[in-house]
């Protein structure tokens, strides 16, 4: 059996790559394929405590249920805020909307 | 309907006509004096049918009509209310229904129902009269309509409900409430002119002096209640042992038991309400009011009220005395007042001008002889001229009215600036006004107690004799001499107003008064003798016995036996007629040539004339002795020193203390600390947010960078500190 730390490891790797994408990209979209890297990383990090330490409870595979499910609600949110902003100004570069800075 | 029922009904119908009066047909003239006649009609109608029910029933005195309910329930018991119509009741009933409604009918024309309005005319002011064209072209003054015509039938109404209720109820507290209510009338009627000064003065005058009486009737009343628990009067006069017991125990004042102090009290009511002395000082100053007024209230209707609660108290009064045996403390209070006032009025009477005014000091006099008549224990004869003198007194008081109404007519015409209710300026009337010449005539004749014929003979005699055959001298000699000042009087106005030339071009085109003042005058008239039938002696020489004594015998029943008139003697009876025929005829002998408007008698008394016209400056000294005082306390004392510098300054201190207290708070501690401490507080945070504001860049990855930055070191501390522990 693959020891747990591989799969941390992976995980960790994940969510690197997606924060890297996040901070680094500049179109929007990309930014929130990162968001969806490191929620899948904490996807796998769930299952993998869970399939590890407490397999007869099933509160880890709940809960990866629950982040999907808000994973998809945000990326609902998140395209039609994109969507909305591309129809005013053409563009989905996010340091172009800057309007709330102080 | 029952005789209950209808002596329940008897003072509502002048209520109703008030309050559909003063609520409705204000603005219509006629509907108005038709409501209000129509109230007094009603009542006048069911009084007489009640009257005629309560002297055909046998045995009326100990079996009154009544009738009562439960009215004010107090604690366990309850104040009971209620009507009752006993022998003497029934005679006041039948006086005061007629007079009301002759009144009333009176004042109709009085107030100039039907003329023009007068263009100068305004409320609170009586009418000056009115110019009308004729067909050819001429221009005359007429009298005009009273502007407040309607104002004066409502409070007429409202006046008559509470003569009426206090005639009809059975106990004391319902007279007091009938008798207040007249006291208000009175203020209001006799203010009716409230443009007028005098009157505004007058209407104040007449409600405070009653008020003192009223004070201490009040204070009577509860000292009644204390004792017997009742106010009914059958309950407590009927009621032998309860009279023993009052009549036994101390009242704890001025050694009288608590019957005579009880009697007393009450007796102070009366005094202020029948203007007896020394509360009389407000009865010639009402004559300010309207006529009709002063015949209704000041001479027929509400001074009687007061003689009717004396005789309605009698027993207390008398309590502890036997007819025939010495007078108790307050029966000699009672005829002491009684007869000084009658002689001290009818001396003032024959000095005054006014021809309402002299008829104001005659009937404090005639008051007075009832009151004395009281205090002598005549009880039978105090009733008899308690009704006669409101019939010929009510019949005087209109005819005045008329009189000044036709010489207001005559100045109208002749455009002269002369009073036109001085006697002075009248004269020869006697022509130009022939019913009211005969029925004041006939009226006059009543009160000087012309022998035989008229009312008022009948019932002066009674007096004087009661009061010799109870060995009463002093008061015999004193009424006696008022009999004859009364005589006097009487027909030096009867001379000065109808006899001899007219004095002034207003008396010389005076005009006889309109049907609706001289059928009134007629109708009273006829009462003005014939209600002395009534009482004629038994024991009178010629024509005694022919009419039996009805008044004595029905009016004596109250006491429970048979009038107190038993022996006749010829020397009362002589003295009355001899002051009577004595009187007139000296007024006549001096004053049937007067020619220029000087009082003869003036020269003739010299400075006592002065003394008796101004009424022995009692109004000055009361002035000097009341009521500068008052003004002194009020406007010193209360106003200048008690208010400006006492609580004004106390109020003052108390301002300027926190005036100085907030000085300090503000300077101390809002300014410098709260003011000051919240600038500061907005500054820093406005400076705080100016050095914040460039961390809000607006770029998200921005923000994800300080964000993830943080995380991770705070991991990481986290991270260190669980390691090491």
């Amino acid at each position: 059996m693959i020891p747990l730390s591989w799969y941390l490891i992976l995980s960790a790797a994940l969510v690197c790559i997606g924060v890297f994408g996040v901070i680094s990209r500049r179109n929007a979209i990309a930014m929130l394929l990162g968001v969806e890297l490191i929620l899948n990383a904490v996807n796998i990090n769930l299952l993998a405590f869970w399939r590890y330490k407490d397999v007869s409870s099933v509160t880890g595979q709940v809960f990866t249920i629950m982040v999907i499910t808000a994973a998809a609600a945000e990326v609902a949110v998140g395209l039609a805020i994109f969507i909305a902003v591309y129809r005013n100004r053409r563009s989905i570069v996010a340091e172009d909307v800057a309007e709330l800075k102080g | 309907m029952a005789a209950e029922t209808l002596l329940w009904l008897i003072p509502l119908p002048p209520l109703a006509a008030f309050i559909l009066i003063t609520l409705v047909t204000n603005k219509n003239k006629t509907l108005s004096h038709g409501l209000a006649i129509a109230g007094a009609a009603s009542s006048w109608v069911m009084s007489l049918i009640v009257f005629i029910q309560a002297i055909t029933r046998p045995n009326l005195a100990e079996n009154p009509i009544s009738s009562s309910i439960n009215w004010l329930p107090t604690g366990e018991t309850a104040l009971r209310i209620g009507v009752q119509l006993d022998n003497l009741s029934a005679v006041v009933l039948f006086f005061v229904a007629w007079t009301i409604l002759m009144i009333f009918i009176y004042s109709v024309g009085y107030h100039n129902y039907g003329q023009p309005a007068g263009e100068r005319d305004v409320p609170g002011l009586p009418p000056r009269g009115a110019e009308i064209k004729d067909a050819h072209g001429h221009t005359h003054r007429v009298p005009s309509v009273e502007p407040m015509y309607s104002r004066f039938f409502g409070f007429l109404s409202l006046f008559a409900f509470a003569m009426y209720l206090l005639v009809v109820c059975d106990n004391l507290l319902l007279l007091y409430t009938g008798w207040e209510i007249m006291g208000l009338c009175s203020y209001l009627l006799i203010g009716f002119w409230y443009g007028k000064d005098s009157a505004k003065k007058a209407a104040m005058k007449a409600f405070m002096t009653t008020r003192i009486g009223d004070v201490f009737m009040l204070l009577g009343i509860v000292f009644l209640y204390t004792q017997a628990g009742t106010l009914n009067y059958r309950e407590i006069f009927g009621n032998a042992e309860l009279m023993r017991t009052l009549t036994t125990t101390p009242a704890g004042f001025l050694g009288l038991s608590q019957a005579a102090g009880i009697g007393l009290l009450l007796f102070i009511g009366t005094v202020g309400k029948s203007a007896q002395f020394p509360l009389h000082v407000w009865l010639p100053d009402a004559m300010e009011g309207p006529t009709p007024v002063s015949a209704m209230i000041h001479a027929a209707t509400m001074v009687s009220a007061g003689v009717y609660l004396a005789i309605r108290i009698f027993p207390l009064l008398t309590a502890g005395w036997e007819p025939g045996g010495a007078l108790t403390p307050a029966m000699m209070v009672v005829g002491a007042v009684g007869a000084f006032t009658a002689l001290f009025a009818a001396t003032i009477a024959v000095a005054q001008n006014d021809i309402k005014r002299v008829l104001a000091f005659s009937t404090i006099s005639q008051l007075g002889y009832m009151i004395a008549a009281i205090g002598i224990g005549a009880y039978t004869a105090a009733i008899f001229h308690l009704v006669t003198h409101a019939f010929f007194k009510a019949l005087l008081f209109l005819g005045s009215g008329s009189v000044i109404h036709g010489m207001e007519h005559g100045v109208m015409h002749s455009g002269e600036h002369v009073d036109a209710q001085d006697m002075l300026n009248m004269g020869g009337l006697r022509k130009k006004m022939p019913v009211t010449f005969w029925t004041f005539l006939i009226g006059g004749l009543a009160l000087s107690g012309f022998p035989i014929i008229t009312a008022g003979f009948w019932s002066k005699d009674e007096i004087l004799a009661g009061a010799y055959h109870g060995g009463q001298m002093a008061i015999f000699i004193t009424l006696a001499l008022a009999a004859l000042l009364t005589a006097f009087y009487t027909m030096r106005q009867i001379t000065l107003t109808f006899f001899g030339q007219p004095r002034t071009e207003a008396a010389a085109h005076a005009h006889e008064t309109p049907w609706t003042m001289t059928v009134p005058l007629i109708v009273l008239s006829v009462f003005a003798i014939s209600v002395g039938w009534s009482g004629i002696p038994e024991h009178f020489p010629l024509i005694g016995g022919l009419i039996p004594n009805w008044c004595e015998t029905f009016t004596g029943a109250m006491l429970g036996h048979e009038g107190e008139a038993a022996a006749f003697s010829a020397v009362p009876l002589l003295v009355s007629i001899v002051v009577s025929l004595g009187g007139l005829t000296l007024g006549w002998l001096a004053y049937r040539k007067v020619k220029i408007a000087v009082d003869p008698l003036k020269q003739a008394l010299g400075g006592l004339h002065t003394v008796l016209q101004r009424k022995y400056f009692v109004d000055e000294v009361y002035n000097f002795l009341f009521i500068r005082p008052a003004v002194w306390i009020s406007e010193v004392f209360t106003s200048r020193w008690m208010d400006r510098v006492v609580i004004d300054g106390f109020l003052h201190a108390i301002a300027r203390a926190f005036l100085w207290l907030g000085k300090i708070v503000r300077h101390g501690f809002d300014v410098p600390v709260v003011n000051a401490g919240g600038d500061a507080l907005a500054a820093g945070i406005r400076k705080g947010g100016a050095a914040l504001s460039p961390m809000q860049s607006g770029r998200v990855q921005q923000y994800m960078v300080v964000t993830i930055t943080v995380v991770m070191v705070f991991s990481a501390i986290l991270f260190a500190i669980l390691k090491l522990v």
